[in-house]
């Protein structure tokens, strides 16, 4: 039949095309990380991470970078985690259908969009100009601004994905609506809130525009967080724009730091999740 | 197979239940109308439910009858745009009064839904989760009582070795018994069943039917069923709904046999519904 041989042809060319594409997303990331490696991994050497920045050819490293990247990013998820976890069960729990729940939607999700470099200027103007000073605070609170709205979105929708039946089944047995949510939603959704938070975490620790107009970066060894900050993000931006063999090759090797810490940290959770379960 | 019903039987034990001392009313509905916002789903239903009896309610879809089951612990109340209207008379009180608090009344009217409905923690935890709401009990006295209401629920021999292993680890008949074990464990006045089985193969449906016998020597059970052999196999009074209305109640024996309306009738032989 001719209807099938067609049907048959578009199927093959739809399953090329699809496969195709794939197949380009994950040569495209490849490359990437063929990249990183390749560069970063000669780079690497015990002097990246217990020297400081020093000046060309003086032998420095990553140390005050990675460390100060360390403390705003921990700082910005002790901040931010908490907020947006409370305000993604307020859309998906309490607010769920209500005015207020769809217009702080809204805001989320314009907030979830906004360029990085906007909310490094917010956190300037807010932090930066009335104190006196690019310090680790505003770094820590720009990247806290970040991290907010991924984890408001993941957690509403991985407590959406939470069967209406399991609620009704701790409500029916007379539990109160806050327990019905810290014991039963947030356990049964447990997963894919802390998927959401390393998602965030990610997206912290590779931004370098929210911290440019608020941490600054340091070449000295400071852990004041009232002071201005090193960050890897900006550590790469300086040492990879300048003229240095050196340091063009730091960046690589902070580059590939930044990379190998997310995925490693990914990988770890998710198999403690799995063994939770 | 042997699980055909053996209607003879049916009736012949629907009699006997018939014949049983009459109850005290346990809960009783006084003209309740209820909505879902505009579309007005119970119609004036006047109902009473006997104490430690197995009261049945049957007819089509979107007939009322889980809607009814859902007002007498309040579940509807989750919902806003749901409302009731009327009395619910237990123990002295109005059920739908504003003055009682809806988490006491779940304690005491319980509920098992139609799909199991395990929580993602051990057998153990599942049920000490819902006893420790209202209850502060001790190491020992939560075993004690997490095997007594396992053994109630005919779970216990299969769950005994693995009460600390996850609860969704087990077959769906199981689920759905440890729900009921759930259930018991706070030690409700009543419990209402939501088309209990409808979601189980028919060896667990024949063991939750006799666990239904079992549990009426102490609690007072109301199911929704869609399967008419069950209402006859398991229920003392049987009810009929029909678009928001009641249409007939009475003791199952009479209703399966020789029911007073033609409606009733008709949804038994299956001319419609």
């Amino acid at each position: 039949m001719a209807s099938l041989a067609r049907r048959r042809t578009t199927d093959y060319v739809v399953k090329a095309i699809s496969t195709g594409f794939a197949a380009l997303s994950l040569v495209l990331l490849a490359w990437i990380l063929w990249t990183l490696l390749s560069r970063g991994l000669p780079a690497l050497g015990p002097h990246v991470f217990t020297k400081i920045t020093a000046p060309p050819g003086a032998g420095g490293g990553l140390l005050n970078a990675i460390v100060g990247s360390l403390i705003q990013i921990g700082v910005a998820l002790i901040v931010g985690t908490p907020i947006g976890l409370m305000c993604g069960t307020f859309l998906a729990e309490n607010g769920r259908g209500t005015q207020v729940a769809n217009v702080v939607r809204f805001v989320n999700d314009v907030l979830l969009s906004a360029p990085s470099i906007l909310i490094g200027l917010f956190v300037y103007q807010l932090l930066v100009v009335p104190f006196g000073g690019f310090s680790g605070w505003a770094g820590s609170a720009a990247l806290a601004i970040l991290v907010i709205p991924v984890v408001v979105r993941t957690t509403e929708d991985m407590l959406n994905l939470v069967p209406i039946g399991l609620r009704e089944a701790a409500f029916a047995l007379g539990a109160p609506q806050w327990k019905v949510v810290t014991f039963i939603t947030w356990r049964a959704a447990r997963a894919g809130i802390v998927t959401g938070i390393l998602l965030a975490l990610a997206r912290a620790a590779g931004e370098t525009a929210p911290l440019l107009f608020t941490s600054l970066g340091n070449n000295g060894w400071s852990l004041n967080m009232s002071a201005p900050m090193a960050s890897l993000p900006i550590a790469i931006y300086q040492y990879a724009a300048s003229p240095f063999e050196d340091w063009v090759a730091l960046a690589w090797a902070g580059a590939l730091i930044i990379t190998v810490g997310v995925l490693t940290l990914n990988v770890l959770s998710r198999l403690a999740l799995a063994k939770m379960k | 197979m042997n699980f055909a019903p053996d209607t003879s039987i049916d009736i012949a034990s629907a009699v006997n239940r018939a014949t049983a001392p009459s109850a005290e009313p346990k809960l009783k509905v006084e003209k309740l109308n209820f909505y879902y916002g505009d579309n007005h789903a119970l119609k004036n239903i006047n109902f009473t439910i006997p104490e430690k009896r197995v009261t049945a309610m049957i007819g089509p879809s979107g007939c009322g009858k889980s809607t009814l089951l859902r007002v007498f612990n309040r579940m509807y109340q989750l919902y806003p745009g749901q409302r009731a209207e009327g009395k619910i008379h237990f123990d002295g009180g109005d059920l739908l009064s504003k003055n009682l608090d809806s988490t006491v009344i779940r304690s005491r009217i319980g509920m098992v839904f139609q799909k199991p409905t395990p929580f993602p923690m051990s057998i153990y935890d599942n049920i000490a989760f819902g006893v420790k709401l209202h209850e502060s009990l001790s190491k020992s006295q939560m075993d004690e009582r997490v095997e007594w209401c396992l053994r109630k629920a005919a779970i216990w021999e299969e769950t005994k070795d693995r009460l600390h292993t996850s609860a969704l680890g087990m077959s769906g008949g199981q689920q759905q018994r440890l729900c009921i074990a759930r259930t018991i464990a706070v030690r409700p006045e009543v419990i209402l069943l939501d088309e209990p089985t409808s979601a189980l193969d028919p060896i667990s449906t024949s063991k939750i039917e006799d666990l239904i016998d079992e549990l009426k020597q102490e609690f007072t059970i109301v199911i929704v069923t869609h399967n008419m052999q069950q209402a006859a196999r398991c229920a003392d009074i049987t009810s009929f709904f029909y678009l928001g209305e009641l249409i007939e109640v009475g003791p199952s024996n009479e209703i399966f046999t020789n029911p007073r309306e033609a409606r009733t009738r008709d949804y038994i032989t299956g001319r419609f519904g």
